[in-house]
Protein backbone atom coordinates (compact mmCIF):
# COMPACT_ATOMS: atom_id res chain seq x y z
CA UNK A 1 0.00 0.00 0.00
CA UNK A 2 1.46 3.33 -1.06
CA UNK A 3 -0.02 5.73 1.45
CA UNK A 4 1.83 8.66 -0.08
CA UNK A 5 -0.01 8.18 -3.36
CA UNK A 6 -3.36 7.87 -1.57
CA UNK A 7 -2.61 11.03 0.38
CA UNK A 8 -1.63 12.85 -2.81
CA UNK A 9 -4.94 12.07 -4.49
CA UNK A 10 -6.87 12.78 -1.29
CA UNK A 11 -5.27 16.18 -0.76
CA UNK A 12 -5.68 17.09 -4.42
CA UNK A 13 -9.39 16.36 -4.22
CA UNK A 14 -9.75 18.23 -0.93
CA UNK A 15 -7.93 21.21 -2.43
CA UNK A 16 -10.56 21.33 -5.14
CA UNK A 17 -13.10 21.90 -2.37
CA UNK A 18 -11.12 24.69 -0.74
CA UNK A 19 -11.10 26.56 -4.03
CA UNK A 20 -14.88 26.58 -3.97
CA UNK A 21 -15.21 26.72 -0.21
CA UNK A 22 -18.08 29.19 -0.18
CA UNK A 23 -20.08 27.13 -2.57
CA UNK A 24 -19.31 24.00 -0.57
CA UNK A 25 -20.25 25.46 2.80
CA UNK A 26 -22.75 28.19 2.08
CA UNK A 27 -25.05 26.23 -0.19
CA UNK A 28 -25.88 23.40 2.26
CA UNK A 29 -26.24 25.86 5.14
CA UNK A 30 -28.57 28.09 3.15
CA UNK A 31 -30.67 25.25 1.76
CA UNK A 32 -31.01 23.65 5.19
CA UNK A 33 -32.18 26.95 6.62
CA UNK A 34 -34.71 27.20 3.80
CA UNK A 35 -36.03 23.72 4.56
CA UNK A 36 -36.64 24.78 8.14
CA UNK A 37 -38.42 27.91 7.10
CA UNK A 38 -40.62 26.10 4.58
CA UNK A 39 -41.17 22.67 6.13
CA UNK A 40 -40.53 23.41 9.77
CA UNK A 41 -42.65 26.53 10.00
CA UNK A 42 -45.31 26.09 7.32
CA UNK A 43 -45.97 22.38 7.69
CA UNK A 44 -44.80 22.16 11.28
CA UNK A 45 -47.67 24.43 12.33
CA UNK A 46 -50.09 21.74 11.13
CA UNK A 47 -48.18 18.59 12.02
CA UNK A 48 -47.04 19.34 15.48
CA UNK A 49 -45.57 16.03 16.55
CA UNK A 50 -44.54 12.69 15.07
CA UNK A 51 -43.81 9.84 17.49
CA UNK A 52 -43.72 12.41 20.25
CA UNK A 53 -41.02 14.48 18.57
CA UNK A 54 -41.67 18.03 17.37
CA UNK A 55 -41.91 18.13 13.58
CA UNK A 56 -38.94 20.48 13.23
CA UNK A 57 -36.70 18.14 15.17
CA UNK A 58 -38.14 15.09 13.45
CA UNK A 59 -37.00 16.16 10.00
CA UNK A 60 -33.38 16.93 11.00
CA UNK A 61 -31.93 13.41 10.47
CA UNK A 62 -33.76 13.10 7.15
CA UNK A 63 -32.49 16.48 5.97
CA UNK A 64 -28.92 15.55 6.82
CA UNK A 65 -29.26 12.23 4.98
CA UNK A 66 -30.79 13.97 1.99
CA UNK A 67 -27.81 16.29 1.60
CA UNK A 68 -25.16 13.72 2.49
CA UNK A 69 -26.56 11.27 -0.03
CA UNK A 70 -26.85 13.67 -2.93
CA UNK A 71 -23.57 15.45 -2.18
CA UNK A 72 -21.66 12.19 -1.81
CA UNK A 73 -22.85 11.08 -5.19
CA UNK A 74 -22.29 14.35 -6.97
CA UNK A 75 -18.87 15.00 -5.41
CA UNK A 76 -17.50 11.56 -6.03
CA UNK A 77 -18.94 11.18 -9.52
CA UNK A 78 -17.60 14.55 -10.58
CA UNK A 79 -14.24 13.90 -8.91
CA UNK A 80 -13.49 10.95 -11.19
CA UNK A 81 -15.51 12.01 -14.22
CA UNK A 82 -13.69 15.33 -14.59
CA UNK A 83 -10.16 13.91 -15.06
CA UNK A 84 -11.66 11.39 -17.47
CA UNK A 85 -13.25 14.24 -19.37
CA UNK A 86 -10.13 16.45 -19.48
CA UNK A 87 -7.75 13.53 -19.99
CA UNK A 88 -5.66 14.12 -16.87
CA UNK A 89 -6.68 10.65 -15.68
CA UNK A 90 -3.76 9.29 -17.73
CA UNK A 91 -1.46 10.15 -14.89
CA UNK A 92 -3.43 8.25 -12.26
CA UNK A 93 -3.77 5.22 -14.52
CA UNK A 94 -0.05 5.15 -15.33
CA UNK A 95 1.06 5.56 -11.72
CA UNK A 96 2.44 2.53 -9.84
CA UNK A 97 -0.62 2.29 -7.63
CA UNK A 98 -3.38 -0.28 -7.23
CA UNK A 99 -7.05 0.43 -7.83
CA UNK A 100 -7.64 0.19 -4.09
CA UNK A 101 -5.32 3.14 -3.61
CA UNK A 102 -7.04 5.12 -6.34
CA UNK A 103 -10.45 4.44 -4.79
CA UNK A 104 -9.22 5.26 -1.27
CA UNK A 105 -7.95 8.63 -2.50
CA UNK A 106 -10.98 9.70 -4.49
CA UNK A 107 -13.74 8.14 -2.43
CA UNK A 108 -12.01 9.01 0.83
CA UNK A 109 -11.99 12.69 -0.16
CA UNK A 110 -15.62 12.69 -1.31
CA UNK A 111 -16.72 10.90 1.85
CA UNK A 112 -14.79 13.33 4.06
CA UNK A 113 -16.53 16.24 2.41
CA UNK A 114 -19.93 14.64 2.91
CA UNK A 115 -19.19 13.90 6.52
CA UNK A 116 -18.15 17.48 7.18
CA UNK A 117 -21.24 18.63 5.33
CA UNK A 118 -23.45 16.43 7.54
CA UNK A 119 -21.91 17.93 10.65
CA UNK A 120 -22.41 21.44 9.27
CA UNK A 121 -26.06 20.81 8.59
CA UNK A 122 -26.50 19.33 12.03
CA UNK A 123 -24.98 22.46 13.54
CA UNK A 124 -27.20 24.69 11.39
CA UNK A 125 -30.28 22.70 12.41
CA UNK A 126 -29.29 23.16 16.03
CA UNK A 127 -29.84 26.89 15.56
CA UNK A 128 -33.48 26.34 14.61
CA UNK A 129 -34.73 23.44 16.70
CA UNK A 130 -33.81 21.59 19.89
CA UNK A 131 -31.76 18.46 19.12
CA UNK A 132 -31.26 15.31 21.09
CA UNK A 133 -28.75 12.61 20.19
CA UNK A 134 -29.41 9.45 22.18
CA UNK A 135 -26.81 7.28 20.48
CA UNK A 136 -23.97 9.56 19.40
CA UNK A 137 -21.62 6.74 18.46
CA UNK A 138 -24.21 5.14 16.19
CA UNK A 139 -25.07 8.55 14.78
CA UNK A 140 -21.45 9.03 13.71
CA UNK A 141 -21.32 5.47 12.37
CA UNK A 142 -24.43 5.97 10.25
CA UNK A 143 -23.14 9.26 8.92
CA UNK A 144 -19.75 7.78 8.13
CA UNK A 145 -21.10 4.63 6.49
CA UNK A 146 -23.57 6.58 4.40
CA UNK A 147 -20.88 9.04 3.28
CA UNK A 148 -18.53 6.25 2.26
CA UNK A 149 -21.17 4.06 0.64
CA UNK A 150 -22.70 6.76 -1.51
CA UNK A 151 -19.36 8.30 -2.40
CA UNK A 152 -18.41 4.89 -3.70
CA UNK A 153 -21.69 4.73 -5.59
CA UNK A 154 -21.00 8.18 -7.05
CA UNK A 155 -17.51 7.05 -8.05
CA UNK A 156 -19.10 4.21 -10.01
CA UNK A 157 -21.45 6.63 -11.76
CA UNK A 158 -18.49 8.85 -12.63
CA UNK A 159 -16.65 5.94 -14.24
CA UNK A 160 -19.71 4.66 -16.05
CA UNK A 161 -20.71 8.10 -17.41
CA UNK A 162 -19.34 9.07 -20.79
CA UNK A 163 -21.15 12.40 -20.95
CA UNK A 164 -22.52 15.05 -18.64
CA UNK A 165 -26.11 13.84 -19.13
CA UNK A 166 -25.25 10.37 -17.86
CA UNK A 167 -23.54 11.96 -14.90
CA UNK A 168 -26.79 13.67 -13.94
CA UNK A 169 -29.35 11.07 -14.89
CA UNK A 170 -29.05 8.58 -12.03
CA UNK A 171 -29.00 11.20 -9.26
CA UNK A 172 -31.90 13.02 -10.93
CA UNK A 173 -34.15 10.13 -11.87
CA UNK A 174 -33.41 7.62 -9.15
CA UNK A 175 -31.62 9.01 -6.14
CA UNK A 176 -33.57 12.22 -5.59
CA UNK A 177 -37.01 10.57 -5.81
CA UNK A 178 -35.88 7.76 -3.51
CA UNK A 179 -34.59 10.21 -0.93
CA UNK A 180 -37.74 12.32 -1.02
CA UNK A 181 -39.88 9.20 -0.69
CA UNK A 182 -37.53 7.77 1.92
CA UNK A 183 -39.22 9.31 4.94
CA UNK A 184 -37.18 12.47 5.36
CA UNK A 185 -40.27 14.54 6.02
CA UNK A 186 -42.66 11.97 7.42
CA UNK A 187 -42.78 8.66 9.22
CA UNK A 188 -43.43 5.64 7.04
CA UNK A 189 -46.04 4.63 9.61
CA UNK A 190 -48.14 7.61 8.51
CA UNK A 191 -48.63 6.07 5.05
CA UNK A 192 -51.50 3.77 4.04
CA UNK A 193 -50.56 0.06 4.48
CA UNK A 194 -49.96 -0.54 0.76
CA UNK A 195 -47.53 2.36 0.50
CA UNK A 196 -45.82 1.23 3.64
CA UNK A 197 -45.11 -2.08 1.91
CA UNK A 198 -43.92 -0.38 -1.28
CA UNK A 199 -41.63 1.90 0.73
CA UNK A 200 -39.81 -1.14 2.06
CA UNK A 201 -38.09 -1.67 -1.30
CA UNK A 202 -36.59 1.81 -1.04
CA UNK A 203 -33.14 1.45 0.53
CA UNK A 204 -33.12 5.08 1.62
CA UNK A 205 -35.97 4.34 4.05
CA UNK A 206 -33.61 2.09 6.02
CA UNK A 207 -30.87 4.71 6.10
CA UNK A 208 -33.08 7.49 7.33
CA UNK A 209 -34.86 5.28 9.80
CA UNK A 210 -31.61 4.06 11.34
CA UNK A 211 -30.14 7.53 11.42
CA UNK A 212 -33.26 8.96 13.07
CA UNK A 213 -33.13 6.19 15.64
CA UNK A 214 -29.64 7.32 16.66
CA UNK A 215 -31.16 10.72 17.45
CA UNK A 216 -34.51 9.97 19.05
CA UNK A 217 -34.57 6.23 19.65
CA UNK A 218 -37.54 5.92 17.26
CA UNK A 219 -37.31 3.87 14.05
CA UNK A 220 -39.57 2.71 11.24
CA UNK A 221 -37.52 -0.48 10.85
CA UNK A 222 -35.07 -2.26 13.11
CA UNK A 223 -31.63 -0.69 13.48
CA UNK A 224 -29.93 -3.97 12.65
CA UNK A 225 -31.86 -4.12 9.38
CA UNK A 226 -30.80 -0.56 8.60
CA UNK A 227 -27.15 -1.40 9.19
CA UNK A 228 -27.46 -4.56 7.13
CA UNK A 229 -28.95 -2.53 4.29
CA UNK A 230 -26.02 -0.10 4.23
CA UNK A 231 -23.62 -3.03 4.37
CA UNK A 232 -25.31 -4.67 1.39
CA UNK A 233 -25.11 -1.49 -0.72
CA UNK A 234 -21.51 -0.89 0.34
CA UNK A 235 -20.39 -4.39 -0.52
CA UNK A 236 -22.22 -4.33 -3.85
CA UNK A 237 -20.45 -1.09 -4.76
CA UNK A 238 -17.08 -2.48 -3.66
CA UNK A 239 -17.50 -5.59 -5.79
CA UNK A 240 -18.53 -3.48 -8.77
CA UNK A 241 -15.46 -1.25 -8.40
CA UNK A 242 -13.25 -4.31 -8.27
CA UNK A 243 -14.87 -5.70 -11.38
CA UNK A 244 -14.39 -2.37 -13.22
CA UNK A 245 -10.70 -2.16 -12.45
CA UNK A 246 -10.08 -5.81 -13.19
CA UNK A 247 -11.72 -5.62 -16.61
CA UNK A 248 -10.73 -2.05 -17.41
CA UNK A 249 -14.35 -1.22 -18.21
CA UNK A 250 -14.76 2.44 -19.31
CA UNK A 251 -11.26 3.19 -18.02
CA UNK A 252 -8.72 1.28 -20.06
CA UNK A 253 -10.63 0.65 -23.30
CA UNK B 1 23.02 -5.55 -22.55
CA UNK B 2 19.57 -6.06 -21.04
CA UNK B 3 16.75 -4.19 -22.72
CA UNK B 4 15.02 -1.51 -20.69
CA UNK B 5 11.83 -2.22 -22.60
CA UNK B 6 10.97 -5.55 -24.10
CA UNK B 7 7.82 -6.21 -26.13
CA UNK B 8 6.95 -9.69 -27.32
CA UNK B 9 4.16 -10.63 -29.75
CA UNK B 10 1.95 -7.79 -28.62
CA UNK B 11 -1.55 -7.50 -30.05
CA UNK B 12 -4.31 -5.03 -29.36
CA UNK B 13 -7.85 -5.41 -30.60
CA UNK B 14 -10.29 -2.70 -29.56
CA UNK B 15 -13.80 -3.50 -28.36
CA UNK B 16 -15.26 -2.89 -31.82
CA UNK B 17 -12.93 -5.54 -33.27
CA UNK B 18 -10.44 -3.08 -34.73
CA UNK B 19 -6.90 -4.45 -34.70
CA UNK B 20 -4.81 -1.49 -33.64
CA UNK B 21 -1.58 -3.42 -33.07
CA UNK B 22 -0.46 -6.71 -34.56
CA UNK B 23 2.49 -8.90 -33.54
CA UNK B 24 4.64 -6.11 -32.18
CA UNK B 25 8.15 -7.12 -31.15
CA UNK B 26 10.51 -4.45 -29.92
CA UNK B 27 13.58 -4.12 -27.69
CA UNK B 28 14.74 -0.74 -26.43
CA UNK B 29 18.34 -0.45 -25.24
CA UNK B 30 19.24 1.57 -22.15
CA UNK B 31 20.42 5.07 -22.94
CA UNK B 32 19.24 5.29 -26.52
CA UNK B 33 16.82 7.61 -28.25
CA UNK B 34 14.36 5.54 -30.21
CA UNK B 35 11.95 7.13 -32.64
CA UNK B 36 8.72 5.40 -33.53
CA UNK B 37 7.81 6.84 -36.85
CA UNK B 38 4.48 6.42 -38.56
CA UNK B 39 1.53 8.27 -40.04
CA UNK B 40 -1.50 9.29 -38.02
CA UNK B 41 -3.55 6.34 -36.86
CA UNK B 42 -0.63 3.90 -37.16
CA UNK B 43 -0.96 2.80 -33.53
CA UNK B 44 1.86 4.77 -31.87
CA UNK B 45 -0.23 6.19 -29.04
CA UNK B 46 -1.97 2.86 -28.48
CA UNK B 47 1.40 1.16 -28.07
CA UNK B 48 2.62 3.72 -25.56
CA UNK B 49 -0.66 3.63 -23.63
CA UNK B 50 -0.37 -0.13 -23.27
CA UNK B 51 3.17 0.05 -21.95
CA UNK B 52 2.17 2.74 -19.45
CA UNK B 53 -0.91 0.92 -18.15
CA UNK B 54 -3.50 3.28 -19.61
CA UNK B 55 -4.87 0.73 -22.08
CA UNK B 56 -5.19 -3.02 -21.53
CA UNK B 57 -3.39 -5.28 -23.97
CA UNK B 58 -5.13 -8.11 -25.78
CA UNK B 59 -2.25 -10.59 -25.97
CA UNK B 60 1.52 -10.71 -25.75
CA UNK B 61 3.83 -9.49 -23.05
CA UNK B 62 5.67 -6.32 -22.17
CA UNK B 63 8.33 -5.78 -19.54
CA UNK B 64 10.11 -2.67 -18.38
CA UNK B 65 13.48 -3.01 -16.68
CA UNK B 66 12.77 -6.74 -16.47
CA UNK B 67 9.42 -6.24 -14.74
CA UNK B 68 6.25 -7.53 -16.36
CA UNK B 69 3.85 -4.61 -16.83
CA UNK B 70 0.83 -6.52 -15.54
CA UNK B 71 2.17 -8.84 -12.86
CA UNK B 72 4.76 -6.38 -11.56
CA UNK B 73 3.09 -3.15 -12.51
CA UNK B 74 4.37 -1.27 -9.50
CA UNK B 75 8.04 -1.84 -10.29
CA UNK B 76 7.50 -1.45 -14.04
CA UNK B 77 5.55 1.81 -13.87
CA UNK B 78 7.93 3.38 -11.34
CA UNK B 79 10.54 3.35 -14.10
CA UNK B 80 8.35 5.08 -16.67
CA UNK B 81 7.62 8.72 -17.35
CA UNK B 82 5.00 9.68 -19.91
CA UNK B 83 4.38 12.89 -21.79
CA UNK B 84 1.11 12.23 -23.60
CA UNK B 85 0.19 13.55 -27.01
CA UNK B 86 -2.62 15.78 -25.80
CA UNK B 87 -1.88 18.75 -23.58
CA UNK B 88 -4.04 17.84 -20.62
CA UNK B 89 -3.53 19.88 -17.50
CA UNK B 90 -5.58 21.03 -14.56
CA UNK B 91 -6.16 24.67 -15.45
CA UNK B 92 -6.42 25.91 -11.88
CA UNK B 93 -3.33 24.18 -10.54
CA UNK B 94 0.01 25.94 -10.24
CA UNK B 95 3.13 24.53 -11.89
CA UNK B 96 4.63 23.79 -8.48
CA UNK B 97 1.53 21.96 -7.22
CA UNK B 98 1.17 19.90 -10.33
CA UNK B 99 4.78 18.61 -10.36
CA UNK B 100 4.50 17.79 -6.67
CA UNK B 101 1.26 15.96 -7.37
CA UNK B 102 2.98 13.87 -10.03
CA UNK B 103 5.82 12.97 -7.70
CA UNK B 104 3.48 12.08 -4.85
CA UNK B 105 1.29 9.98 -7.12
CA UNK B 106 4.30 7.81 -7.87
CA UNK B 107 4.87 7.41 -4.15
CA UNK B 108 8.15 9.31 -4.04
CA UNK B 109 9.00 11.37 -0.94
CA UNK B 110 9.00 15.15 -1.33
CA UNK B 111 12.15 16.60 -2.85
CA UNK B 112 11.79 20.33 -3.47
CA UNK B 113 15.44 20.87 -4.52
CA UNK B 114 15.14 18.22 -7.23
CA UNK B 115 11.88 19.67 -8.54
CA UNK B 116 13.27 23.20 -8.48
CA UNK B 117 16.24 22.11 -10.53
CA UNK B 118 13.97 20.24 -12.92
CA UNK B 119 11.86 23.35 -13.50
CA UNK B 120 15.01 25.37 -13.98
CA UNK B 121 16.34 22.92 -16.58
CA UNK B 122 13.07 23.26 -18.45
CA UNK B 123 13.17 27.08 -18.23
CA UNK B 124 10.07 27.16 -16.05
CA UNK B 125 11.55 28.70 -12.91
CA UNK B 126 9.83 32.04 -13.33
CA UNK B 127 6.48 30.28 -13.84
CA UNK B 128 6.70 28.12 -10.73
CA UNK B 129 3.72 29.71 -9.01
CA UNK B 130 1.66 30.50 -12.09
CA UNK B 131 -1.58 28.71 -12.77
CA UNK B 132 -1.37 26.35 -15.72
CA UNK B 133 -4.11 28.12 -17.64
CA UNK B 134 -1.92 31.23 -17.85
CA UNK B 135 0.85 29.39 -19.72
CA UNK B 136 1.44 29.18 -23.46
CA UNK B 137 1.24 25.88 -25.34
CA UNK B 138 5.01 25.48 -25.42
CA UNK B 139 5.28 26.08 -21.69
CA UNK B 140 2.47 23.65 -20.97
CA UNK B 141 4.33 21.01 -22.95
CA UNK B 142 7.40 21.63 -20.80
CA UNK B 143 5.27 21.37 -17.66
CA UNK B 144 4.06 18.00 -18.91
CA UNK B 145 7.70 16.95 -19.34
CA UNK B 146 8.46 18.17 -15.82
CA UNK B 147 5.50 16.14 -14.51
CA UNK B 148 6.75 13.07 -16.34
CA UNK B 149 10.24 13.49 -14.87
CA UNK B 150 9.07 14.43 -11.38
CA UNK B 151 9.46 10.87 -10.10
CA UNK B 152 12.88 10.36 -11.70
CA UNK B 153 12.00 7.73 -14.32
CA UNK B 154 14.55 5.70 -16.29
CA UNK B 155 12.46 5.48 -19.45
CA UNK B 156 10.66 8.46 -20.90
CA UNK B 157 7.94 8.35 -23.53
CA UNK B 158 7.35 11.47 -25.57
CA UNK B 159 4.24 11.05 -27.67
CA UNK B 160 4.51 13.50 -30.57
CA UNK B 161 6.46 16.04 -28.55
CA UNK B 162 6.54 18.64 -31.29
CA UNK B 163 3.13 18.25 -32.91
CA UNK B 164 1.75 21.71 -33.46
CA UNK B 165 4.91 23.38 -32.17
CA UNK B 166 6.58 26.08 -34.25
CA UNK B 167 10.02 25.63 -35.80
CA UNK B 168 11.92 27.58 -33.18
CA UNK B 169 10.35 25.68 -30.29
CA UNK B 170 10.88 22.37 -32.05
CA UNK B 171 14.63 23.02 -32.17
CA UNK B 172 14.55 23.88 -28.47
CA UNK B 173 12.64 20.68 -27.74
CA UNK B 174 15.18 18.59 -29.63
CA UNK B 175 17.95 20.18 -27.61
CA UNK B 176 16.14 19.38 -24.37
CA UNK B 177 15.62 15.78 -25.37
CA UNK B 178 19.33 15.40 -26.09
CA UNK B 179 20.15 16.86 -22.68
CA UNK B 180 17.77 14.40 -21.06
CA UNK B 181 19.54 11.54 -22.71
CA UNK B 182 22.85 12.93 -21.44
CA UNK B 183 21.40 12.64 -17.95
CA UNK B 184 20.94 8.92 -18.52
CA UNK B 185 17.25 8.66 -19.38
CA UNK B 186 16.25 6.33 -22.20
CA UNK B 187 13.87 8.03 -24.59
CA UNK B 188 11.17 6.66 -26.84
CA UNK B 189 9.52 9.32 -28.93
CA UNK B 190 6.84 9.08 -31.55
CA UNK B 191 6.55 11.39 -34.47
CA UNK B 192 5.15 11.62 -37.90
CA UNK B 193 7.82 14.13 -38.87
CA UNK B 194 10.59 12.28 -40.60
CA UNK B 195 13.14 15.05 -40.10
CA UNK B 196 12.54 14.78 -36.39
CA UNK B 197 13.38 11.09 -36.31
CA UNK B 198 16.34 11.74 -38.58
CA UNK B 199 17.56 14.57 -36.39
CA UNK B 200 17.20 12.93 -33.00
CA UNK B 201 17.09 9.16 -33.01
CA UNK B 202 19.77 6.54 -32.66
CA UNK B 203 17.38 3.92 -33.96
CA UNK B 204 14.15 4.20 -35.82
CA UNK B 205 11.12 1.93 -35.91
CA UNK B 206 8.60 2.42 -38.66
CA UNK B 207 5.01 1.54 -37.87
CA UNK B 208 2.07 1.50 -40.22
CA UNK B 209 -1.42 0.02 -39.85
CA UNK B 210 -0.52 -1.41 -36.45
CA UNK B 211 2.52 -3.31 -37.67
CA UNK B 212 6.18 -2.51 -37.21
CA UNK B 213 7.57 -2.62 -40.72
CA UNK B 214 11.18 -2.23 -39.78
CA UNK B 215 13.55 -1.36 -36.95
CA UNK B 216 16.95 -0.11 -37.90
CA UNK B 217 19.89 1.91 -36.71
CA UNK B 218 19.33 5.31 -38.27
CA UNK B 219 22.55 5.36 -40.28
CA UNK B 220 22.15 1.77 -41.41
CA UNK B 221 18.62 2.57 -42.46
CA UNK B 222 19.78 5.50 -44.50
CA UNK B 223 22.66 3.56 -45.96
CA UNK B 224 20.68 0.45 -46.66
CA UNK B 225 17.74 2.05 -48.24
CA UNK B 226 19.32 5.28 -49.29
CA UNK B 227 19.86 5.94 -52.93
CA UNK B 228 22.34 8.69 -53.61
CA UNK B 229 22.34 11.22 -56.37
CA UNK B 230 25.35 12.89 -57.94
CA UNK B 231 24.63 16.06 -59.80
CA UNK B 232 27.29 17.10 -62.31
CA UNK B 233 27.32 20.69 -63.48
CA UNK B 234 28.70 20.71 -67.01
CA UNK B 235 30.68 23.49 -68.63
CA UNK B 236 28.41 23.41 -71.63
CA UNK B 237 25.01 21.80 -72.15
CA UNK B 238 25.18 18.54 -74.09
CA UNK B 239 24.12 18.85 -77.67
CA UNK B 240 23.85 15.15 -78.29
CA UNK B 241 23.96 12.38 -75.81
CA UNK B 242 27.00 10.10 -76.24
CA UNK B 243 26.17 6.44 -76.98
CA UNK B 244 28.65 5.29 -74.34
CA UNK B 245 26.57 6.82 -71.49
CA UNK B 246 23.28 5.19 -72.44
CA UNK B 247 23.50 2.45 -69.77
CA UNK B 248 23.77 4.90 -66.87
CA UNK B 249 20.19 6.06 -66.84
CA UNK B 250 21.28 9.67 -66.62
CA UNK B 251 18.86 12.52 -66.29
CA UNK B 252 19.50 15.77 -68.07
CA UNK B 253 18.49 18.95 -66.36
CA UNK B 254 19.67 22.01 -68.28
CA UNK B 255 23.43 21.82 -68.08
CA UNK B 256 23.21 19.41 -65.16
CA UNK B 257 23.57 15.65 -65.42
CA UNK B 258 22.06 13.62 -62.59
CA UNK B 259 23.27 10.14 -61.81
CA UNK B 260 21.29 8.05 -59.32
CA UNK B 261 22.94 5.03 -57.74
CA UNK B 262 22.54 2.62 -54.90
CA UNK B 263 24.94 3.57 -52.13
CA UNK B 264 24.96 0.08 -50.59
CA UNK B 265 26.50 -1.52 -53.70
CA UNK B 266 30.24 -2.07 -53.71
CA UNK B 267 30.49 -1.12 -57.34
CA UNK B 268 28.49 2.01 -57.81
CA UNK B 269 29.90 2.78 -61.23
CA UNK B 270 31.00 6.30 -60.43
CA UNK B 271 34.65 5.98 -61.48
CA UNK B 272 33.63 4.34 -64.77
CA UNK B 273 31.18 7.12 -65.41
CA UNK B 274 33.89 9.73 -64.97
CA UNK B 275 36.23 7.87 -67.33
CA UNK B 276 33.55 7.77 -69.98
CA UNK B 277 32.74 11.44 -69.51
CA UNK B 278 36.38 12.34 -70.05
CA UNK B 279 36.50 10.00 -73.03
CA UNK B 280 33.51 11.72 -74.57
CA UNK B 281 35.17 15.08 -73.99
CA UNK B 282 32.53 16.30 -71.56
CA UNK B 283 33.91 18.75 -69.00
CA UNK B 284 32.56 18.89 -65.46
CA UNK B 285 32.53 22.24 -63.69
CA UNK B 286 31.22 21.14 -60.29
CA UNK B 287 29.51 18.24 -58.55
CA UNK B 288 27.29 17.59 -55.51
CA UNK B 289 25.86 14.49 -53.89
CA UNK B 290 22.62 14.15 -52.05
CA UNK B 291 21.32 11.30 -49.87
CA UNK B 292 17.66 10.44 -49.98
CA UNK B 293 15.85 11.67 -46.90
CA UNK B 294 13.86 9.47 -44.58
CA UNK B 295 10.82 10.99 -46.19
CA UNK B 296 11.71 9.32 -49.46
CA UNK B 297 12.65 6.10 -47.71
CA UNK B 298 9.39 6.11 -45.83
CA UNK B 299 7.26 6.74 -48.88
CA UNK B 300 9.13 3.93 -50.60
CA UNK B 301 8.57 1.52 -47.71
CA UNK B 302 4.93 2.25 -47.21
CA UNK B 303 4.30 1.90 -50.91
CA UNK B 304 5.97 -1.51 -50.95
CA UNK B 305 3.66 -3.00 -48.33
N1 LIG C 1 -10.50 3.53 -27.84
C1 LIG C 1 -10.42 3.18 -29.13
N2 LIG C 1 -11.37 2.40 -29.69
C2 LIG C 1 -11.30 2.02 -30.98
N3 LIG C 1 -10.31 2.38 -31.83
C3 LIG C 1 -9.34 3.17 -31.34
C4 LIG C 1 -9.34 3.61 -29.98
N4 LIG C 1 -8.23 4.38 -29.78
C5 LIG C 1 -7.59 4.43 -30.96
N5 LIG C 1 -8.24 3.70 -31.89
C6 LIG C 1 -7.82 3.49 -33.30
O1 LIG C 1 -6.57 2.85 -33.29
C7 LIG C 1 -5.77 3.35 -34.35
C8 LIG C 1 -4.44 3.81 -33.82
O2 LIG C 1 -4.61 4.99 -33.07
P1 LIG C 1 -3.40 5.72 -32.37
O3 LIG C 1 -2.65 4.73 -31.57
O4 LIG C 1 -3.93 6.90 -31.67
O5 LIG C 1 -2.54 6.19 -33.63
P2 LIG C 1 -1.31 7.20 -33.72
O6 LIG C 1 -0.95 7.59 -32.33
O7 LIG C 1 -0.24 6.44 -34.42
O8 LIG C 1 -1.77 8.36 -34.53
C9 LIG C 1 -6.57 4.46 -35.03
O9 LIG C 1 -7.15 3.94 -36.19
C10 LIG C 1 -7.61 4.81 -34.00
O10 LIG C 1 -8.78 5.25 -34.64
MG1 LIG D 1 -0.88 9.40 -31.49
Amino acid sequence: MKMRAVKTIYLFEMARTWRTIWQSVASPVISTSLYFVVFGSAIGSRITEIDGISYGSFIVPGLIMLSVLTQSISNASFGIYFPKFTGTIYEVLSAPISYVEIVLGYVGAAASKSFILGVLILATAGLFVPLEIQHPFMMVMFLLLTSVTFSLFGFLIGIWADGFEKLQIIPLLIVTPLTFLGGSFYSIKMLPPLWQKISMVNPVVYLISGFRWSFYGQADVGVDISLAMIAVILITCMLTVRWIFNTGYQLKN
Amino acid sequence: MQSILSITDLNKTFAGGFKALQDINLEIHPGEIFALLGPNGAGKTTLINIICGITNLTSGSVSVGGHHIVNEYRQARSLIGLVPQELTTDAFETVWDTVNFSRGLFGKPNNPPYLKELLQDLSLSDKTHNKLMTLSGGMKRRVMIAKALAHEPRLLFLDEPTAGVDVELRKGMWEQVRELRESGVTIVLTTHYIDEAEEMADRIGIINHGKIILIENKFDLMKKLGTKHVALDLKEPLVNFPESLATYNLKMNGSQLIYTYDSQKEDNGISELFEKLIHAGIQVKDLHTKESSLEEIFVELVRKR
